[in-house]
């Protein structure tokens, strides 16, 4: 292989090389230090006269005397069913001191896009043991559901607690658990690892640990070397894959950071105006195809910078995605967890996982009875501090009241309670039927006949 | 074919690869030349020249193409095949159908595989209407093929000279066949190809006055769309744009629909590709898909298809318009297609216009909304392309330049609001911010096939909505019970009317689609009980007294009925005598 010494400019993490022979753009490249260190990169742009490549680790130690060697591919990496159970660096390096991965495959990194014409259509309800996931914000297999957090919020426990209980109710499959971490504290990955290993979920789980020491850069190919394992796992061994990937803002950030290094015209707080299409590359890697057994199914955690959901961060996701499931700093302020606030959250799948045949045919009536209360009787709120509560009308009353039963026995629930879709539903039904009957305007009679506990009740005694 | 360049393919040479931006040099081009890319052959398009330089956007992933890789002129520009096949298709941004594609390379989307977009050897039954020695214009209908439950009329092309038939022959084809020769020796196949970027022409563009009916209350009731007309859905992410495009889809009474997924969610693409072939045409029974042609190019597919999606769908409704059908265009999103139009002219570092958009996002915007319209074709009939462009505003903000750019072109404004969908009201359309200013021109319409009053009733029921965002903000100082006794009355009436009418849910068998006599007589009974509540309070009755009402409480479930007249009469009556009730203790 050629090495050239032709390395004419260094900023940031791009190094421009000239004189070269024709290279291929997103090419795998080679820098041989001095000291004989490799680092590795990829091309960005390729002409006649220049090569620009982007370097996955710090720039240190590079010069106009390093080495640069253009491997003739694009990245590939070893994939293999000895990768569960692994820890990997965020570049994909086994990090927990075993042996090397030995390859089945080696697969690109990117990934094509899935044909939508072959995509199956995600119905199997998860179960989450989370009330406000599984009776407002139904997961699916083959869905992409982030988790919009802020700092110091417990993102990584409802991440966790998902990873722990998610099960297709009737099915024996357990989810195998492919981790990315990019840009988070050791101490964050610990608890993590520490979770995985006190259930078990070790074993059936890839872990890529990319973390805040490690170079910004890198974290561009973590998501997708994980996505890459991931979608082998699904669709080439035929697992139900649950990809958990944070924090994507920390992803973003360095996405940032390569676009003002090569000095690209910026699109709105400096991200790149590629930004979509690059998370949409990452986001759309979840699903599942016609005719085969696995599936893909993406939980992505993001902090929103300063708590706001229009930052281009959370808006962009929120584009891409699924829906979201957005926890709240008020209700974390009340004790409450999980904090997740239902109002803003969504998943756009619910409606093809639930109903007959899949949960109970009241669960989608339910839970828009439910949002409709909470959110008048949230808003409420705001009137009683200025009236106070005797000035309500007896409706609004109760709306209120809901609002506070909602938080405090829908919403709140212990880290390690696994409710079931029934005790969820039941649960609604319990709320609801502190409301007159009448206001329940978004369920039809037969439904209240048959599942209202006043009326179930009534039923049986007959 | 003849209506394209026919010179010879030129070669030239790759200089740069960035992403989807190539230079090549030594290549014979002119704009928006169609060009093959490398040695896979990768499909690209001319966007740019500059001295010995050609700017090419690719179609396709460009990882591992070199500098020195051939470049082919294929000298023709970026065309959609046009013909007997097209419906009931699902095609990626530059009409390759995705059927085709997962044969030829699987599950998933890889490179350098072309596919045409009609089947060449499918054979047809091609009936014919003109016969031998008749004169025919450009644009003439020659003959029908019963391609689904529609008929495909096959027309000669619309840039062509006229001419008199020689021979047209009857029996079964192949698009590719010669099935119409003139006197002076044309011949013509049922094909034809159209360049994407060119609108078709057509004899005269009208002004529309009938309602596009999509049997969504709030649409039709109170913000109608014209046949041929323009509607823009700005909303942020989870307010319901998708849901209501595909709303539309399904039961807007468009004779064809072409639904375009520009750079949106895969998953969504296959519940619309799931859902289509099992749901029927509330008028002809058939299965919608029957009448549909769906462009899916998602998020993360190549970006310059997806710029080109957009045309190919406008292309292909603009050829049914031209056979007379109505036609109806939903783009999601037409944000996506700007934004690539962002990056595409972001690696041609072009200088940025406002939030990095290129200068010409407005030109671009306003040239693909034109392509909508009520129309006398070329061979006499009438037909429209009606055109519902989502946009996705980042942030929710719709200060920024896709949204404004677009509401200066479109007609109608839905506009859809977080709020709204946080309490879980869909569809999330804000009754406030909408507009249609097709009002006055479908009032005649209204008058006449739906009842007189109807036009009346519509503007008292946006005044009570009115007056209560009015009330509201009182309300959310003092309470409602610090309000005077007709204007708690009036609040009430508000409620109902967005309860029971704004509200719909699509996922319901019954009101996912109400016909205009439906919302007729479910507004005409909220308004009779205003009346009667009114003048209740007048003669003495209470509020409180009023909201104690039994038969409103059964008014919401007359919209999850089919049948529901019987049950509504008797609701009405009930409502009657409980005033009544009231009125005498008063």
């Amino acid at each position: 292989m050629k090495e050239y010494r032709t390395i004419t400019k260094i900023a940031g993490p791009l190094v421009f090389v000239e004189k070269t022979e024709p290279i291929a753009y997103g090419e795998l490249v080679n820098i041989v230090l001095s000291d004989g260190t490799i680092k590795r990169g990829q091309v960005l742009d390729t002409s006649d006269e220049l090569v620009v490549v982007q370097i996955f680790e710090t720039t240190t130690g590079i010069g106009r005397d390093s080495g640069v060697r253009f491997t003739g591919e694009t990245i590939k990496m070893p994939v293999g069913r000895e990768m569960l159970g692994r820890i990997l660096s965020g570049g994909g390096k086994p990090i927990d001191g075993g042996p090397e991965i030995v390859p089945e495959k080696r697969l690109d990194i990117t990934g094509a896009a899935i044909n939508p014409y072959a995509r199956g259509m995600p119905a199997d309800f998860i179960q989450t043991g989370i009330s406000t996931i599984d009776g407002t914000n139904t997961l699916v297999r083959g869905q992409k559901l982030p988790i919009f957090s802020g700092a110091g919020l417990p993102h990584n426990n409802v991440a966790l607690q998902i990873a722990r209980q998610a099960k297709v109710p009737g099915s024996t499959e357990s989810f195998a658990v492919v981790f990315a971490a990019m840009g988070i504290t050791k101490e964050e990955a610990n608890y993590f690892m520490a979770d995985f290993e006190r259930t078990g979920a070790l074993e059936r789980a890839v872990v890529f640990l990319n973390l805040a020491d490690d170079p910004a850069v890198e974290r561009i190919i973590t998501p997708r070397l994980a996505l890459t394992t991931a979608e082998y796992l699904a669709f080439e061994l035929g697992m139900h894959v649950l990809v958990i990937l944070t924090d994507m803002t920390n992803y973003c950030e360095a996405l940032r950071q390569i676009g003002a290094a090569r000095e690209e015209v910026p699109g709105r707080r400096g991200y790149p105006g590629y930004m979509y299409t690059d998370l949409a590359c990452i986001y759309e890697r979840a699903g599942m195809i016609k005719g085969l057994k696995g599936s893909v199914t993406q939980i992505p955690i993001l902090t929103m910078p300063g708590d706001d959901i229009t930052h281009p961060i959370p808006d962009l996701t929120g584009y891409i995605t699924e829906g979201q499931i957005v926890i709240s700093r008020e209700l974390h302020r009340k004790g409450i967890y999980p904090p997740i606030n239902v109002l803003p959250s969504l998943s756009r799948l619910m409606n093809l996982g639930i109903g007959k045949g899949h949960t109970r045919e009241d669960h989608k009536k339910v839970s828009d009875q439910m949002y409709a209360g909470y959110a008048e009787g949230n808003d409420l709120r705001g009137l009683v501090a200025i009236v106070g509560k005797d000035a309500l009308s007896e409706r609004d009353r109760l709306l209120l009241e809901f609002a506070d039963l909602f938080e405090n026995r829908f919403v709140r629930q212990g880290y390690d309670e696994d409710r079931t879709i029934e005790d969820t539903l039941n649960l609604g039904w319990d709320l609801l039927a502190t409301l007159p009957v009448e206001q329940l305007t978004r369920i039809d009679r037969d439904l209240i006949n048959k599942y209202h506990p006043k009326f179930r009740a009534g039923a049986k005694k007959e | 074919m003849k209506t394209e360049k026919t010179k010879e393919a030129k070669k030239g040479v790759l200089k740069r690869i960035a992403g989807p931006v190539v230079t090549a040099v030594n290549l014979d081009a002119h704009m928006y030349d169609v060009v093959k890319v490398g040695n896979e052959a990768l499909m690209g398009e001319v966007i740019k020249i500059q001295g010995n330089n050609t700017i090419i956007q690719v179609y396709e992933d460009t990882s591992g193409i070199r500098p020195g890789e051939p470049v082919i002129n294929t000298g023709l520009s970026l065309s959609v095949e046009l013909g007997p096949g097209l419906l009931t298709s699902i095609y990626d941004g530059i009409q390759r159908p995705l059927a085709v594609l997962v044969e030829k390379m699987g599950n998933f989307i890889e490179r350098g595989v072309s596919a045409p977009g009609l089947s060449h050897t499918k054979k047809w039954t091609f009936k014919p209407l003109v016969k031998a020695g008749d004169k025919v214009e450009p644009g003439a209908i020659l003959g029908e093929v019963q391609e689904t439950n529609i008929v495909h009329r096959v027309m000669l092309p619309p840039n062509v000279k006229a001419g008199v038939v020689k021979t047209i022959r009857s029996g079964d084809f192949t698009v590719d066949e010669i099935i119409c020769t003139l006197e002076d020796g044309r011949e013509y196949p049922m094909i034809q190809r159209w360049p994407v970027r060119v609108p078709r022409p057509v004899r005269e563009k009208k002004n529309p006055t009938i309602p596009l009916i999509t049997g969504q209350r709030i649409l039709d009731g109170l913000f109608p769309i014209a046949k041929g007309g323009t509607a823009a859905i700005p909303g942020p992410f989870g307010s319901g744009k998708t849901v209501t495009q595909q709303q539309l889809a399904k039961w807007s009474d468009a004779e064809i629909v072409v639904y375009i997924g520009c750079g949106e969610r895969g998953n969504e693409m296959t519940e619309v590709l799931t859902e289509f072939p099992h749901l029927e045409d509330p008028k002809s029974g058939k299965p919608l898909m029957e009448r549909t042609v769906l462009i899916a190019n998602t998020s993360n597919m190549p970006v310059a298809a997806r710029e080109a999606s957009v045309y190919t769908g406008i292309t292909i409704a603009e050829y049914f318009r031209d056979m007379g059908y109505d036609v109806s265009l939903m783009a999601d999103s037409t944000s996506r297609w700007a934004e690539a139009m962002r990056e595409i002219s972001s690696r041609l570092e072009e200088m940025p216009g406002e939030e990095g958009y290129p200068a010409y996002l407005a030109a671009r915007l306003s040239e693909f909304y034109e392509r909508a319209g009520l129309v006398e074709t070329l061979n006499g009939a009438a037909g429209s392309v009606s055109v519902i462009g989502a946009v996705s505003p980042p942030g929710g903000d719709f200060s920024e330049p896709v949204t404004q750019n677009t509401l200066r072109i479109v007609k109608v404004f839905w506009a859809l609001d977080a709020k709204l969908s946080q309490r879980r009201h869909f569809p999330a359309i804000n009754w406030l911010n909408s507009y249609s200013l097709y009002l006055d021109a479908l009032h005649d319409w209204y008058d006449k096939e739906v009842s007189p009053d109807w036009n009346k009733i519509r503007s008292w029921a946006m005044e009570i909505l009115q007056k209560e965002a009015e009330l509201q903000e009182i309300v959310q100082l003092v309470g409602s019970d610090a309000l005077p006794e007709s204007e708690q009355v009036t609040i009430e009436v508000a409620r109902m009317i967005r309860e029971i009418f704004l509200q719909q849910n699509a996922y319901d068998a019954v009101d996912t689609f109400c016909d205009m006599k439906k919302q007729y007589d479910m507004m005409k009974a909220i308004k009779l009980f205003a009346d009667l509540a009114y003048s209740a309070q007048l003669a003495g009755v209470s509020p409180t007294q009023i909201n104690t009402i039994k038969a409103k409480n059964e008014l919401p479930q007359i919209k999850f009925i089919k049948d529901y007249k019987p049950e509504l009469a008797k609701i009405e009556k009930e409502m009657d005598a409980e005033f009544n009730t009231l009125r005498s203790a008063a």
